[in-house]
């Protein structure tokens, strides 16, 4: 068991770089899947200093979710977004700062609730506090900051924490 | 049946197509730095994502052969549109925001961008 961790001291990441090795080959054949699996073992064993406490995923179904929603939010915001480009007016637009309060402490699941935010249209994550407890976001239209500040909360931070902490 | 392959990718390519153009339409009709900063997120998600779909169903559907290398370049704008849509915003927040026309912070005092020690040596024409 100890030997195995020394091979694989990071097995998600060993999985996902043959994954992508893979898909980068278009064809899966024996030959890629070797390839793939060695650089899926040099790579993480030479990395390891570059990840000392890497956090644990916890709820892998939540992933599956969290992904699901994302996703559907990216369509649903395209659309709403395309519609205030398209046909309101600049004037009657409100653009506005949104300061969301952060209860995920660690730096990756920040940075992936970060990276969610930008990703959908009509938010973008622009700054951290000074101490890592706020995340400024700017709003294309939002006559309802707290609306947006909630609907973050609820459908992003929730489903980050059950995932990272 | 070919007919309605060749209807659902079009289909895919038209949404692309769609929302491609409305980001970049709404390059030009937004007026302030941040607000534009909105549309290319737009064409990098249903622009991009559409296109991807319709090669996908192409090379399934009509090449009769998998090929799933589109999902990698979902995969890498993911990871890299949020860092550059980063930069600009932390440019723009550097250059032209007042710490007091943001959202208070409580007990961490200042944003990120303002909290770095001020660099006297910017340019003239450079700052507003």
């Amino acid at each position: 068991m100890k030997l195995l961790r020394r091979i694989f001291p990071h097995p998600h990441l060993t999985i996902l770089l043959t994954l992508v090795w893979i898909l980068l080959a278009n064809r899966p054949s024996l030959n890629s899947l070797v390839f793939g699996l060695l650089l899926g073992i040099v790579i993480p064993f030479i990395t390891q200093p570059y990840w000392p406490d890497r956090p644990k995923l916890r709820n892998w179904p939540m992933v599956v979710e969290y992904i699901l929603v994302v996703l559907w939010d990216i369509v649903m915001a395209n659309i709403a977004v395309a519609r205030i480009i398209l046909f309101k007016r600049d004037e009657d637009r409100e653009p506005n700062w949104v300061c969301i309060p952060l209860e995920l402490r660690t730096p990756e699941a920040i940075t992936v609730l970060a990276g969610t935010i930008t990703m959908t249209p009509g938010t973008v994550s622009c700054d951290l506090s000074a101490q890592g407890h706020y995340l400024l976001v700017h709003c294309l239209d939002a006559p309802d900051p707290d609306a947006v500040r909630d609907q973050i909360k609820s459908r992003y931070e929730r489903r980050l924490k059950e995932i990272f902490e | 049946m070919e007919f309605l392959f060749e209807l659902l990718i079009a289909f895919f390519l038209i949404v692309s197509g769609v929302f491609g153009f409305v980001g970049s339409f709404g390059m030009i009709k937004l007026k302030d730095p941040m607000s534009r900063l909105h549309a290319p997120t737009k064409a990098t998600t249903l622009g991009v994502g559409g296109v991807l779909l319709a090669s996908i169903g192409h090379s399934l559907l009509i090449e009769r052969h998998l090929s799933l290398h589109e999902l990698l370049i979902t995969l890498f704008l993911f990871l890299t549109a949020p860092i550059t849509a980063l930069f600009i915003a932390k440019w723009h927040i550097h250059r032209h925001e007042k710490p007091e026309n943001l959202p208070d912070v409580g007990e961490d005092e200042l944003w990120a961008t303002h909290a770095v020690q001020h660099d006297e040596d910017i340019p003239e024409h450079t700052t507003k």
